[in-house]
């Protein structure tokens, strides 16, 4: 079992203030990896570093081994990493299919076309019908995205990344701000996920989305507090101060 | 639409030679707008530097003819390829910034060549401006008179409005569209951003050109005015009253800064007062511009 994504002594300062402050820990293939952390723990900052929104100050990010660091956030898609967004950033004049064939557009040949009609990219179109079918929005694939529920949109956030075939998957709270009902329909979406996805994910509390992963990283003021196997985490005497407080 | 074509071709068989350019000069102020359109209502990128596009073209064209003897077909495409070339180094300077910044380069870079263009006297005469043009005549078809210059304009503008239009209606508009409004969302999808932003930028100065060489062309003399801050603002005047981001938008802003321009100035001296006084009125009534805002109030009407 290869190491799909590396993070190595990873630092970002914001005004003095380490949002990442020597961060280092190893996802394995196909693995489900459990990121928590109270507010402001750096989660969010951790996630714009390794897809390249942010630059670090310090530090490598290797994704199956290859030094991306460098790399521009359009040239780590390329290279299979997709993510989503804690705050739902989708295009809200466009539908939901429209929404989803750019996320398959970014990385086929096809975006360069320019004298051809976007209607007529029919391949393209049932690639992104059969991926929203996939998460159980075909019936609202001709919606536009400020017509359907907060709930949808999450999992229209879910479609994009999956569209996109990542080898390295990172969602952003994928559960925030749903209902219960919601949250169980996007946790059994989540679990779907084929095997051959690496899987990292942020959550807030601790138990929401414990169930999903094999490995847990708790991560406090930037730094790594705790990192093992659901069971050795929560067990753990540091998680316990952190969440239940001191 | 239709009705709009048929009108167009049969106008010159009824109106009077006046009226006749008076459409020309719609025709160009509408490409040019067109191409700026591309920038501003499909790239968000709002630029006050389109003039550069218009005066190069110009006076490359005019320049190789008076100086070199040219044929009109080479000093057309030379001035094409001045044009993209200067549009492909001023892109990439300017889309370093975005917002605030990239108006304000775009404006400093065409402000230059303005400059230069008055100052640089022994290549481009200065305040004279370089006269002494003739129209082409494309196929041994003279275009001296109103009616032909007309038909010629129109299928320029036609052809490339249409070109434009099957431009950002494609899957590089649909990620030019979507670079405007999410550019993170859109790089994290795998889309180069800043070269979609390029690109578009060197196409709009293409278009921006080839209205350039209408305009020498329909005026048979070019003047450093052509390069000045008034030409980009008037152009972005009515991208913004027509409708930006819409096809038919700029087009018919333009035409309404035209005509505004042309009758007013012969009984007031301030048109300019009237124009922001127009301006104003759109905007209050139909902020997004009169083309969008007329199909609103069109689909309210009809829903009443």
């Amino acid at each position: 079992m290869s190491t799909a994504l590396q993070v190595a002594n990873l630092r970002k300062v914001f005004g003095g203030l380490p949002a990442a402050n020597d961060v280092s820990f190893e996802v394995m293939q196909s693995e489900r990896r459990l990121i928590i952390g109270p507010n402001g723990a750096g989660k969010t900052t951790l996630f714009n570093l390794i897809t390249g929104d942010l630059v670090a100050d310090a530090g490598a990010i290797r994704l199956f081994g290859e030094d991306i660091s460098r790399l521009k956030p359009h040239e780590r898609a390329h290279r299979g990493m997709a993510r989503t967004y804690q705050i739902i950033t989708l295009f809200p004049k466009d539908t939901l299919e429209h929404n989803v064939m750019l996320a398959l557009l970014g990385l086929s040949r096809v975006r360069w076309r320019a004298f051809r009609a976007m209607a007529s990219e029919t391949a393209l179109r049932q690639e992104a019908r059969h991926v929203l079918g996939v998460l159980g929005l075909a019936e609202r694939a001709t919606r536009l995205i400020s017509e359907v529920s907060y709930g949808e949109k999450r999992r229209v956030e879910i479609a994009m990344a999956l569209a996109q075939k990542p080898r390295v998957l990172l969602l952003d709270e994928p559960l925030a701000g749903l209902s219960l009902e919601e949250r169980a329909q996007v946790k059994a979406l989540i679990s779907a996920i084929p095997r051959d996805v690496t899987v990292v994910m942020i959550e807030h509390d601790m138990d929401t989305a414990l169930d999903l992963a094999d490995r847990v990283t708790v991560l406090h003021y930037g730094k790594v507090i705790v990192e093992g196997t659901r069971s050795e985490v929560v067990a753990h005497p540091k998680t316990r101060e952190i969440y239940l407080g001191t | 639409m239709l009705i709009a074509a048929v009108a167009a071709i049969l106008f010159p068989l009824v109106g009077g030679p006046f009226y006749v350019n008076l459409a020309s000069q719609i025709f160009i102020a509408a490409l040019f707008a067109a191409s700026l359109n591309l920038l501003v209502g499909y790239g968000g990128l709002v630029s006050l530097g389109h003039a550069a596009w218009l005066g190069v073209a110009a006076y490359t064209s005019a320049w190789l003819y008076l100086r070199l003897g040219l044929q009109h077909a080479i000093t057309a495409a030379l001035a094409l390829i001045m044009t993209t070339a200067t549009a492909a180094v001023f892109g990439a300077i300017a889309l370093r910034a975005t917002g605030l910044g990239f108006l304000m380069i775009t404006l400093a870079l065409s402000q230059v060549l303005w400059g230069t263009a008055y100052r640089w006297a022994s290549l481009t005469n200065g305040d004279n401006g370089l006269s002494g043009l003739t129209r082409p005549a494309p196929f041994g078809l003279s275009l001296e008179a109103p009616a032909p210059f007309y038909y010629f304009a129109l299928t320029v503008t036609a052809f490339a409005i249409w070109t434009m239009w099957r431009f950002v209606d494609s899957p590089f508009g649909a990620a030019l569209r979507g670079t405007r409004d999410a550019p993170r969302r859109m790089s994290a999808l795998g889309h180069n951003v800043t070269l979609v932003r390029w690109l578009t930028f060197v196409y709009s100065g293409f278009w921006g050109g080839v209205a350039g060489l209408l305009f020498v062309y329909y005026n048979k003399y070019i003047h450093p005015t052509a390069l000045s801050l008034t030409t980009s603002a008037e152009a972005l005047l009515g991208v913004i009253a027509g409708g930006a981001g819409s096809v038919a938008g700029p087009i018919v802003g333009a035409a309404i800064v035209l005509i505004l321009k042309n009758y007013v100035s012969a009984y007031l001296e301030r048109w300019n007062m009237l124009l922001g006084f127009v301006f104003v009125i759109i905007v209050i009534f139909m902020p997004e511009g009169v083309v969008p805002g007329m199909r609103r109030w069109w689909l309210r009407g009809r829903r009443a």
